[in-house]
């Protein structure tokens, strides 16, 4: 087959963006192609905001955040939504939290009427609190607790390769944490970290940006504003020594091991976007360098899987943030051959270089990845939310697949020179199930 | 369209005039081989997304595996091309492709860049007409995935899916959505070699392209691309499902678990039938979606359990409704018992007004939100497809539902949701579960 390298497609969303007296930040982006729009509000607080003794609760809190508000009774967000023909959800991550709804388009006013009355004000009871309460407890137990594998490696390994509490923690929290947590617990969460300042509203689909943004003046324009929270410093040293770990699932019948490196701050785009392209690199697919030694040469592994941030979204996180890699191997096979294995690759990229269209093909790879997850307009506006609150930069959807077809080859090489033993924290797995 | 849907709250702002979706537009050819190809133009992103769907049902353990394997090993090499040459080539228009396999049929979903669909497009020509399952390759896949239904199965959700399809399907081969491991380990490049040579074939086979293409270029270039696969009989389907036997719950002993797996399953009306629009409104006001009476009450009422629901899957020769919830160990029995008081309500009350048009504005919304990407569309007509109903079905269905009555829910309701007409299966720890959940039913272990 003829190699031609393919050209990388750019493509163009419009923007426009404003802000409320009360502070909130607002994108609008029409797309007039099908009859769909996306809400979204984003809240500049996660996991890594979270005071000690609190572990799991902005996610305890997002819960919180659907169970009534300022005019609508328990129930009703949900009811609303639904009956409008559209869907719902919301996630907590390291350093945000958000609330979304898709819908047929003439239910756009209703959404944005939905959004600004638990933004004015949720309905925080000691019912709603008890039972959402039993309701994350069976979240953590179906997704960790009676689930192999359930929290490697994303929960077991921040405590290796970080000191600080805001970084190391659980995230989906101790249950006695979670059972301490009081109604003005929530109320002072509410208060510190959910002002109209602390947000940013995005709004994607089948609209007109003009009534859509009076709209949004009808709805949050009264909502009184307050100071955002100024964001503290989450930033720890790089490592200097290999840190390790290991970790009993009692679950898993064979072992797995993961590894991870710092990367450089996803403020500084031209420098972690080699990190990105990296990764694929590694682990993208049937051609890439680990799969070709560990799963089709050496044959020690099982699957492999390799990503930056630990939730396994490069763009939604601050620093600090790493590079993972993840391999499930049977059990006859000591964890020291795969980290071996992989050491070897990185050494033999960093020393030998990249073959003549390895990047070429990786870039076309993550280009079209990012292009298929803008295609729906829900995915649109969520990437739309995160890169305006953590960049000012909405336009960096469409600038992405051309940012990251600039990255040359010596920034790949110097990305994987950085992939040394000393400076990662490596997390082994057991497999307590194992028969 | 049904009258109001909620009981307003004055400050919430009324719909405003529903906007009707552009005109689907499908090109469709059946070439000479007998493989059916239908294309959408789709420009939303400078993408291109395919699905060939090849029917590949079978009776026996041994195809289960056959078919597992094949799927793991049809991209693992032809004639003049190794594993890594294909990945490449993919990766190079930003490509992917992927098979699975399942009881009725063995699918290839590939994707990539628009500009590179004529190389995705002969891909798929050299594995579907040179694949070679080089001994070595298999047995490297072969080992691998052993290893991975190892780690499938040591999931409690897997293991109560695998419960419940032997408890609804019996020996049909519905049962096996997943190989066994013995049989997956006995498989031979020889048997693969055949397995394709007589069932990876045109004649039955359909490729769905949606993307940023020319529907009637595209159509050229698979009669050109694909113009040697042919061969073949006839595709087989699968054979028709047994009567479901209601019967006692279904214990499967997980010692120490802290959550059971309650899975209620049994069977419901296909795509095609005219009644089913009811059936889908029934089990969505009973727990097919979040606004259900089945996530009101044992999530946001009683706290049990994080995500329950109720679906309806298709498959070919029978569609069937499942419920699933995974609670807490100590409130297993008293979940179930809400669950099935849910279920009897369904099938013995009439539903509110309100109830189905939420339901009904629901179902209608959400058709269309699924159909809004490139990859929603073609996977939904590769879906419709299995169901031996063609592209109107998408638009006549959002009719059928905006007719369903009250009593036509009831009808179906009656049916299939009834709580003597499905078959319950627990996985979780035994000892601590079977006296409460025998207070309740008979209760067989497992």
């Amino acid at each position: 087959m003829p190699l031609r390298p393919v050209q990388i497609p750019s493509m163009s969303y419009p923007v426009e963006r404003s802000t409320l007296s009360n502070g909130l930040r607002v994108v609008i982006s029409p797309d007039r192609a099908a009859p769909v729009i996306a809400v979204a509000a984003y809240y500049d607080v996660g996991i890594r905001s979270e005071p000690e003794g609190r572990t799991g609760f902005a996610h305890l809190f997002e819960h919180l955040m659907f169970q009534g508000s300022a005019t609508l009774e328990k129930l009703e967000h949900f009811r609303y939504v639904q009956s409008s023909g559209g869907v719902f959800n919301g996630s907590t991550h390291l350093d945000y939290t958000n609330y979304f709804e898709t819908l047929p388009a003439n239910a756009l006013e209703r959404a944005l009427f939905l959004e600004a009355d638990r933004m004015r004000s949720p309905r925080i009871t000691e019912d709603n609190l008890a039972n959402q309460l039993a309701v994350v407890k069976e979240e953590i137990r179906v997704n960790v607790l009676n689930q192999p594998y359930g929290p490697f490696p994303w929960l077991l390994l921040p405590p290796v390769m970080f000191d600080t509490f805001a970084n190391a923690h659980n995230g989906y929290g101790d249950f006695g944490d979670l059972e301490s947590a009081t109604v003005q617990d929530a109320a002072s969460f509410f208060e510190r970290y959910y002002a109209p300042a602390n947000a940013v509203l995005s709004i994607g689909g089948d609209l007109d940006p003009d009534e859509t943004l009076a709209m949004v003046e009808r709805h949050y324009g009264d909502i009184p504003g307050r100071d955002a929270p100024q964001r503290p410093d989450f930033t720890e040293p790089d490592l200097t020594q290999e840190r390790r770990a290991m970790e009993v699932d009692a679950l898993a019948p064979t072992p797995a091991v993961a590894l991870a490196w710092r990367v450089p701050d996803p403020a500084d785009l031209a420098a972690y976007l080699p990190y990105l392209v990296l990764a694929e690199v590694l682990t993208d697919g049937d051609s890439s360098r680990l799969r070709r030694r560990l799963v089709q040469g050496d044959r020690i592994v099982t699957s492999l899987s390799g990503y930056l941030g630990l939730m396994g979204d490069p763009f939604d996180v601050r620093d600090p943030t790493a590079l993972l890699l993840q391999a499930h191997h049977p059990q006859g096979v000591p964890v020291e051959r795969v980290i071996t294995g992989i050491d070897e690759e990185l050494r033999r990229l960093a020393d030998d270089g990249l073959e003549s269209t390895e990047l070429a093909r990786v870039i076309a790879r993550i280009a079209a990845h990012q292009l298929r997850g803008v295609d729906s307009i829900l995915g649109r506006t969520l990437a739309m939310a995160i890169a305006e609150q953590q960049r000012g930069r909405a336009e960096l959807v469409a600038e992405l697949p051309g940012l990251i077809a600039a990255v040359e080859p010596a920034d790949v090489i110097a990305a994987a020179a950085q992939l040394v033993p000393q400076r990662r924290a490596v997390l082994e797995l057991a497999a307590g199930g194992a028969k | 369209m049904s009258a109001p849907a909620i009981a307003p709250t004055a400050a919430v702002p009324a719909l405003t005039a529903a906007r009707r979706p552009r005109k689907l537009t499908v090109a469709e050819r059946t070439l000479a081989s007998g493989l059916r190809v239908l294309a959408v133009r789709r420009g939303s992103v400078p993408l291109v997304e395919v699905r060939l769907r090849v029917p590949f049902a079978g009776r026996s353990a041994g195809h289960t595996a056959k078919a597992a394997v094949l799927g793991e090993t049809l991209l693992s090499g032809t004639a003049d091309l190794s594993t890594v040459d294909i990945a490449v080539a993919l990766q190079e228009i930003g490509g992917s492709l992927h098979v699975s396999a399942d009881p009725d049929r063995l699918l290839l979903s590939g994707n990539g860049l628009a500009t590179g669909l004529p190389r995705l497009l002969a891909v798929l020509d050299d594995v579907l007409t040179g694949a070679a399952y080089p001994a070595d390759e298999v047995v490297g896949e072969r080992d691998r995935l052993v290893q991975r239904l190892h780690m499938a199965r040591s999931q409690p959700g897997v293991i109560a899916r695998e419960a419940l399809l032997r408890r609804i399907y019996g020996d049909h081969p519905y049962s096996r959505e997943m190989a066994e491991v013995d049989a997956v380990a006995a498989v031979t490049p020889a048997q693969l070699r055949t397995l394709h040579r007589s069932r990876v074939i045109p004649a039955g086979s359909t490729l769905v392209i949606v993307g940023d293409v020319s529907p009637q270029r595209a159509l050229d270039r698979v009669e050109a691309a694909l113009s040697t696969w042919d061969g073949g009989a006839q595709a087989k389907r699968a054979p028709r499902v047994p009567p479901l036997q209601p019967g006692p719950v279904v214990l499967v002993d997980r010692p120490g678990a802290v959550q059971s797996n309650i899975r209620i399953g049994g069977r419901a009306l296909p795509r095609e039938d005219p009644h089913y629009a009811a059936m889908q409104l029934a089990n969505l006001v009973y727990g097919g979606y979040f606004s259900s009476r089945l996530v009101e009450n044992i999530r946001e009422a009683k706290g049990y359990t994080y995500s329950p629901h109720s679906v309806i899957e298709h498959s070919t020769a029978g569609s069937s409704v499942v419920t699933e919830a995974d609670v807490a160990t100590a409130v297993t029995a008293p979940a179930l018992l809400e669950m099935r008081y849910e279920l009897g309500r369904i099938a013995t009350v009439p539903v509110g007004e309100r109830e189905l048009g939420n339901a009904r504005q629901y179902a209608i919304g959400t058709l269309a939100l699924s159909i809004a990407t490139q990859a929603g569309l073609a996977s939904m007509l590769t879906a419709l497809l299995t169901s031996d109903v063609d592209v109107e079905w998408l638009r006549e269905h959002t009719s059928r539902l905006g007719a369903v009555t009250v009593a036509d829910v009831a009808e179906q309701a009656a049916r299939f949701l009834a709580p003597r007409a499905l078959a319950t299966v627990v996985v979780g720890d035994a000892s601590a579960v079977r006296p409460s959940l025998s207070t309740l039913d008979e209760v067989s272990t497992e």
